[in-house]
């Protein structure tokens, strides 16, 4: 085991390294949430009005939603990386290695954790600052979104690192996560309070990754009093969804080296 | 103990392409052997499977004493793999590279910064160790290649088409860095290569392959000797050559055997080259086919692969470099 994890955190270098030698990657890809933070949180302000909407101002109830659906987003382009790895023949080479498979993957998803980390500080901050937003839940609250967001990214990003070991063409990853990612959002409570949705999206949402994370994340953040029972939970589940889709992930290498 | 040991590979791709068609050699330590085939013959394959990358439908194999079926980490821990295409991560510097791999096989503190330092050395690295590999020149990446191979000392070497692709002084200095690693380390290396004379030139052990099978197995030295005899070759003044006519002039005459006629390019063996030109010339003459010139040779391995396989490697490199097979094969 001690291999596993040394192999992993030695993976993980390559890519920590390679994201710092370009940070500019990680402002460009908070554009996108930005704009929904501030412009939709502008655009849709007066939605708390509404009677039966669980929060009092719209910044409050959507900052933790677009923290984890940064997270998702950049996730699911996490076997991009994976498939330049092997168009270089990178892939085949550690694969004669005697590295871990899982050490494979947890480099890259090591990275894209890191990602999530500044990330999540960043669209906290504007929430706060420029969007006026409030958090009760403190620095506890934060860490616990951020938590949820590196849960839900490193399920996601095995499952993106499977997925394009087993097509191998960039299309086709591509086409998967973008007609996945923005529906898994809508049919959640990131941006609406479920209470005033259609019954069957609240009933959907249940079985929803990403509304796992985005109920953590909320109740830690913006409760007066937090329900730790509902914020463990959904980390739990989140938790047990990694470890299924790193299994997945390692059946794909399987998969793969029989392709090949 | 052989440090390699192939029985009965087989191994099929979707599409009914049957790449190994039951391969069998083995491999003394110490040696370098020559896995030498054109394009498709199945030589990455091979590669593939004896180093845990790819498994084969069936047919077993053994490398360093252990079966790569049912203990491929010992494999991996024995083996060091230079695949057919770079595999340099460029994002990163030379001496990253180094380390990484290095580590991944467990080395650590010193002794990796010392093989590590040693290696960028003895591939002329030692300068660029600290630029990003994307920068390096082509010969430089595939000595960093090698390198990668070689950093955790391993009893066999893959090296599947080491110099492909280079310039030729470039391969040629390739050449002297292989011999050199042979002789130095005690290694076992098997390498690929489509290049007869690189075959020749490196390998003290040859298995020739086509289309999925092994068609000889020796020496090049030996391989050759066994065709008994030289090789005439005749430039025909004909535009392109007739050959069933050419084969019909010199199929009677004593001693001539192997008829091959390419474009303008005649080749037949003989056992006594120089003594069986005239009457070749003569038969010609008598068919009314015009020569420009002829030539006797010892026999080469290209000779060899024409015995074993009935066509010459020139023909089969282009008949493999039509889309159907050339394209699966670059992936
Ligand atoms: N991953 C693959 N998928 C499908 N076909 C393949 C694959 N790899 C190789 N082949 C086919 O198998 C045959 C042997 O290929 P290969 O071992 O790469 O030959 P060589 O290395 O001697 O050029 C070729 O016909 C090639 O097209
Ligand atoms: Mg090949």
């Amino acid at each position: 085991m001690s291999g596993v994890l040394a192999d992993s955190w030695f993976m993980a270098q390559r890519h920590l390294r390679a994201l710092l030698r370009q940070p500019a990657w990680i402002v460009v890809t908070l554009v996108q949430p930005v704009m929904w933070l501030l412009l939709f949180g502008a655009l849709f302000k007066a939605i708390v009005e509404l009677p039966g909407f669980g929060a009092d101002s719209y910044a409050d109830f959507l900052t933790p939603g677009i923290v984890v659906m940064t997270a998702l987003f950049s996730a699911g382009w996490a076997g991009m990386g994976l498939l330049q790895d092997y168009d270089r023949g990178i892939l085949d080479r550690f694969l004669t290695t005697p590295a871990s498979r899982v050490s494979i993957l947890a480099g890259p998803l090591a990275q894209q954790s890191l990602v999530t980390i500044v990330q999540s500080l960043i669209i906290v901050g504007l929430g706060l600052l420029v969007a006026d937003a409030s958090f009760p839940g403190g620095v506890l609250g934060v860490i616990v979104v951020i938590v949820a967001a590196i849960l839900l990214g490193t399920a996601v990003g095995a499952l993106s690192n499977a997925l394009a070991l087993i097509v191998r063409k960039e299309e086709t990853v591509i086409a998967t996560v973008t007609s996945l990612t923005l529906p898994l959002s809508f049919l959640s409570g990131t941006f609406m309070d479920l209470n005033l949705a259609p019954d069957w999206i609240a009933t959907v949402a249940k079985f929803n990754p990403l509304e796992w994370a985005v109920v953590a994340g909320r109740e830690a953040l913006t409760a007066e009093s937090v329900d730790w029972a509902v914020v463990g939970t959904r980390l739990g589940l989140l938790a047990a969804l990694v470890v299924a889709c790193f299994v997945v992930a390692t059946r794909a290498f399987r998969s793969y080296q029989r392709s090949v | 103990m052989a440090a390699i040991e192939a029985e009965e590979l087989v191994k099929t791709y979707p599409g009914e392409v049957r790449a190994l068609d039951g391969v069998s050699f083995s491999v003394e330590p110490g040696t370098i052997f020559g896995l030498l085939g054109p394009n498709g013959a199945g030589k990455s394959t091979t590669v593939k499977i004896l180093t845990t990358l790819s498994r084969p439908d069936s047919g077993r194999a053994t490398v360093a004493g252990h079966d790569v079926l049912a203990d491929p980490a010992a494999v991996r821990r024995a083996v060091g793999v230079v695949g057919q295409r770079n595999a340099v991560d460029g994002e990163a510097t030379g001496r990253e590279n180094l380390l990484l791999q290095g580590r991944l096989y467990g080395l650590r503190g010193r002794e990796l910064t010392a093989r590590v330092d040693d290696l960028l050395e003895r591939f002329r690295l030692a300068d660029a160790g600290d630029r990003f590999a994307k920068g390096y020149s082509g010969g430089m990446q595939r000595r960093l290649d090698v390198a990668l191979g070689l950093v955790a000392r391993p009893q066999v070497l893959f090296l599947d088409e080491p110099t492909t692709g280079l310039d030729p002084e470039v391969r040629v200095a390739m050449w002297d860095e292989i011999a050199q690693l042979a002789r130095e380390e005690g290694l076992t290396i098997l390498l690929t290569t489509h290049y007869l004379e690189e075959a020749d030139q490196l390998a003290s052990q040859l298995a020739i392959v086509d289309r999925g099978k092994v068609v000889a197995e020796g020496g090049p030295e030996q391989l050759k000797a066994e065709l008994r005899g030289d090789t005439i070759l005749v430039e025909l003044d004909d535009g392109d050559g007739d050959g069933p006519a050419v084969e019909a002039a010199l199929g009677r005459l004593d001693g001539v055997r192997d008829v091959a006629v390419e474009g303008r390019a005649l080749r037949a063996r003989a056992d006594q080259g120089a003594r069986a030109v005239p009457a070749v010339l003569a038969a010609l003459e008598g068919a009314g086919i015009p020569v420009a010139s002829v030539t006797v040779a010892r026999a080469s391995l290209d000779d060899v692969y024409l015995r074993y396989t009935g066509r010459t490697f020139e023909e089969a490199e282009e008949s493999q470099a039509e889309p159907a097979g050339a394209g699966a094969e670059e992936r």
